[in-house]
């Protein structure tokens, strides 16, 4: 895997990541209080911290074959929910990731909830949904950065692909404070699902002493051959949701 | 006290394992034979990338019919 390759992953899928929590702050701050949500963006990424001070070094120490296995296999369920979400979403099964209308459901929800302030917060509502927005969107993040970098002993490069997304993706939050929802993001979520379990596969195998034909080259087809086969199933149930929507 | 360990449970059962829980069955299942076939010494490459193409469409499938 080159480093181009590395940057790429790493940032597609920590990007995705980052406009979801980037709608949950920006629909705190724009709904409730900015100073209260912003303090929760902060708070979360305080915790975010810790836990890649507490989680870097330990994955890092694991040896290769373990961290191949465990990681591998962790990335491979993820990628396996986020290529069924992301199929079924395709082909009309599942509806389309749609921020404007998250965006719009949390704004509701947070302009019915109480106004509270509390330990020097203005507005604690707000301070807890953009910190639970972090959280919870960072540490997938931290973990697909941690993963990808450990394993491809680079986590430098992942790290800046993992911050060089969120940045951008926060910026162009902030500049048009509205909801991300120009973004691709059904379609970036479909080739993340595609690469999270490419990856997961081929390391996962490697950690239970698989030995792949070509070694690291095997990406190169098996990473598109998941596309092909995602894109076929993609088809084939478009064509059995029409049906069904002719059907009387 | 009980309530948060079970939340804290829920939250990093939620964060790894997902919505369908037989996807990472499958997934461990499937590691689980592709060790043992290695230790035979016959090719196992070929045992994830099956495992993924079953999982996928019995996930798929699953989803279909609960609609």
């Amino acid at each position: 895997m080159t480093a181009a390759a590395l940057f790429l992953a790493v940032f597609l899928a920590c990007a995705v990541e980052a406009v979801e929590a980037t709608t949950i702050v920006l629909a705190a701050g724009t709904s409730r209080d900015w100073r209260s949500a912003l303090q929760g963006t902060g708070a979360g990424l305080v915790v975010l911290a810790i836990v890649i001070a507490a989680l870097g070094p330990a994955v890092s120490a694991i040896p290769l074959g373990g961290l191949r296995l465990v990681v591998g296999a962790i990335l491979l369920v993820f990628g396996l929910q986020w290529l069924r979400k992301a199929i079924l979403r395709a082909s009309g099964y599942k509806a389309l990731h749609d921020e404007d209308e998250i965006f719009r459901a949390e704004v509701a929800r947070a302009q019915d909830a109480a106004a509270d302030g509390r330990a020097g917060v203005a507005d604690w509502y707000a301070f807890t949904l953009s910190f639970k927005g972090v959280v919870l969107e960072g540490l997938e993040v931290a973990f697909i950065a941690l993963t990808f970098g450990s394993n491809q002993h680079d986590v430098p490069l992942a790290a800046v692909a993992a911050v060089a997304a969120v940045v951008v993706v926060a910026g162009v939050g902030i500049a048009v404070r509205a909801p991300l929802a120009r973004v691709p993001e059904n379609a970036m979520k479909f080739v993340v699902g595609v690469m999270l379990t490419g990856f997961g596969m081929f390391w996962s195998a490697e950690g239970a002493h698989a030995h792949w034909p070509g070694s690291d080259a095997a990406l190169l087809w098996l990473v598109p051959a998941i596309g092909v086969f995602a894109l076929a199933l993609v088809a084939m149930l478009r064509r059995l949701h029409d049906r069904v929507e002719v059907a009387p | 006290m009980i309530a948060r360990l079970r939340a804290f449970g829920h939250f990093w059962y939620d964060f790894i394992v997902g919505d369908d829980w037989r996807v990472a069955v499958g997934v461990v299942c499937a590691l689980g034979i592709t060790y043992g076939v290695a230790r035979t010494g016959v090719p196992a490459w070929w045992v994830m990338p099956a495992a993924v193409v079953l999982l996928v469409t019995g996930a798929i499938w699953t989803a279909v019919r609960r609609g």
